[in-house]
């Protein structure tokens, strides 16, 4: 392979090991893929002046025998990841020159597993959209055709992971934001269960279904970093005290005999012929690979969107409260139409007199939501292993298509926002293209069983050959 | 459902121009009533979800822990006064 930065994490990884090249190399190999393309794709909005160092540092470290599982490897950050020293926006004016004083947990964690920070991602400002033109600093571009959204919110992370920009990037997942743009751009994405990777230091968006998660090239490269990131935080009180196993243990395990449930709610919802031959294909292979495929109901899926964009909103009032441009940042004039509109949304279904119509209701049918998949996975009942269904009903967009129509552009979000509502883990798989733009699917399971869906989505890779675009 | 959104705006501390408003009010009010779907469901005796993985009640003890410095506590701040945070006033004069 010429191009370094083609070179996926387990790939960086044997490479580095047995001196095939040197971080500064792989390093510098992603930097030049920076300069070339970022112009265009706008994926970066910030880069890292210490990244070459740290690479310096790393292959230093590694002369030493000092091993690490990133050690040396460049991936990049969501700009919602305070990064000490390091500008962090969340794509806002609010924040245009804000320097956190301190690192997230999961920077933190990644850092001591030696990975060199190249720089900070594009995003659709605090993580509000499904395109990626929410950003005050332009819209990224999808790198596969640049007439066409790479999906939001977590847009720069996923063009940079689909550009070669980076072996992996870190995202933020709360309806789809890191699903969404994944299978835009034929990258892996997982959103993990609520609370299984720390959210201390993550600019908060929607406090009970934030999840934070990542973008690779692999399903394994997934499971690596999941390694890395997952585990309790005494920072944040809302993760995890389970014992966590080794998320790439029995990726090789195939999927003969799982039994695969597939929602009817989600192909009777108006779905995009194209999606759906697709999606029929990758269900062929998944078949062909030995489970068993099963027909389930998810009765209250339709009313996902209208639940989400009650609670998020709510939650994104309460949140965005705190940026009055006293302690940081900018004042609150410096807001973007999306936030506005996000944060008088909320603060209505909050206030008195309607709490009870929309945020007690939408938290009521939430539990139902909830169930729904509780019924499905219990074993006892006959239940599923795990549920696969489409991300999106419907290709990539063109950029400004949806602008002027919040409403439309919410309902991107139909077939993601339910595992955030049921705090549930998703696992975004590419699947192939559809007239030269990425589709993809979700493998979703239960609470905590990440390491399945790894198993699942690494069988279903294995059937399909990784594309590497080619710029 | 209509919505004041200039009211709204105020409880959530925004200035909005004049201007503006049409616009927010419409693309609002199209979101509130796609709400109204929700009024078909039946959640009588269902109990809210705010906790979705079932944690209860996580304490830790009370122990006190190396912080940010002032000095960097107000690296980031425009409005500063004796190493403190100079805030707008909230009473107005009699």
């Amino acid at each position: 392979m010429n191009n370094l930065n083609n070179l996926t994490i387990k790939q960086s990884y044997e490479y580095l090991n047995k001196k095939k090249c040197s971080s500064v190399e792989l390093t510098s190999s992603c930097l030049e893929q920076i300069e070339k393309l970022n112009p265009e794709i706008n994926a970066f909005i910030t880069v890292s002046e210490l990244a070459l160092d740290e690479a310096r540092k790393a292959d230093e470290l590694r002369s030493n025998n000092q091993e690490l599982p990133l050690l040396g490897i460049p991936i990049a950050l969501k700009d919602i990841y305070m990064t000490k020293g390091l500008r962090t926006t969340a794509a806002s004016n609010v924040l245009r020159d804000y320097i956190p004083q301190y690192d997230a947990t999961v920077v933190r964690k990644l850092k001591e597993a030696g990975a060199v920070i190249l720089g900070k991602t594009n995003l659709d400002a605090w993580a509000h959209g499904s395109s990626g033109e929410n950003s005050d600093f332009g819209p990224t571009k999808n790198p596969w055709d640049r007439e066409y959204v790479p999906g939001g919110s977590s847009s720069g992370s996923a063009a940079a992971v689909a550009a070669n920009l980076c072996a992996a990037a870190t995202g933020t997942d709360a309806g789809g934001s890191i699903r969404l743009p994944a299978s835009f751009t034929d990258t892996v994405g997982l959103k993990p269960t609520y609370g299984l990777v720390s959210r201390y230091g993550i600019i908060a968006m929607a406090s009970s279904l934030d999840s934070i998660g990542h973008f690779t090239k692999t399903v394994e490269d997934s499971a690596l970093f999941l390694n890395i990131t997952a585990g309790n935080d005494p920072f944040d009180a809302t993760t995890t005290n389970k014992e966590l196993p080794d998320y790439t243990k029995d990726l090789h395990k195939g999927i003969r005999g799982l039994k695969i449930g597939i929602p009817k709610e989600y192909l009777a919802m108006g779905i995009d012929k194209k999606i759906k031959e697709n999606f029929d294909n990758a269900l062929r292979q998944i078949e062909e690979l030995g489970a068993e495929i099963i027909e389930i109901s998810l009765p209250h899926t339709k009313y996902a969107v209208a639940c989400y964009y009650i609670i998020q909103p709510s939650e994104v009032s309460s949140n965005l409260a705190r940026y009055d441009g006293i302690r940081f940042g900018n004042d609150r004039s410096y807001f973007g139409d999306e936030a506005v509109r996000r944060i008088i949304l909320g603060t209505f279904t909050l206030s008195a007199g309607y709490y009870e119509a929309y945020y007690k209701k939408a938290m009521q049918v939430r539990t139902l939501i909830k169930r729904d998949f509780e019924q499905v996975f219990n074993p006892p009942a006959g239940g599923v292993d795990a549920i696969i269904a489409p991300v999106s009903p419907t290709p990539p967009w063109k950029l400004g298509e949806k602008l002027d129509n919040p409403l439309r552009m919410y309902l991107s979000d139909i077939f993601t926002t339910t595992a955030n509502l049921a705090g549930i883990p998703g696992l975004s798989v590419p699947s192939g293209f559809i007239n030269g733009l990425p589709a993809g699917f979700q493998i979703l399971g239960p609470q905590f069983s990440e390491k399945l869906l790894f198993q699942i989505g690494h069988a279903f890779e294995q059937t399909q050959e990784r594309k590497i675009l080619d710029i | 459902m209509k919505i004041d959104v200039k009211r709204v705006a105020k409880l959530a501390n925004l200035e909005l121009d004049d201007e503006e408003l049409p616009k927010f009010e419409k693309q609002l009010e199209e979101i509130l009533s796609y709400f109204d779907k929700l009024k078909e469901v039946n959640i009588k005796d269902v109990e809210i979800t705010s906790q979705v993985t079932g944690l209860e009640n996580v304490i830790r003890e009370d122990k006190a822990a190396p912080s940010l410095s002032q000095e960097e506590a107000l690296s980031q701040t425009k409005s500063q006064h004796n190493g403190l945070f100079k805030v707008p006033g909230i009473l107005e004069n009699e």
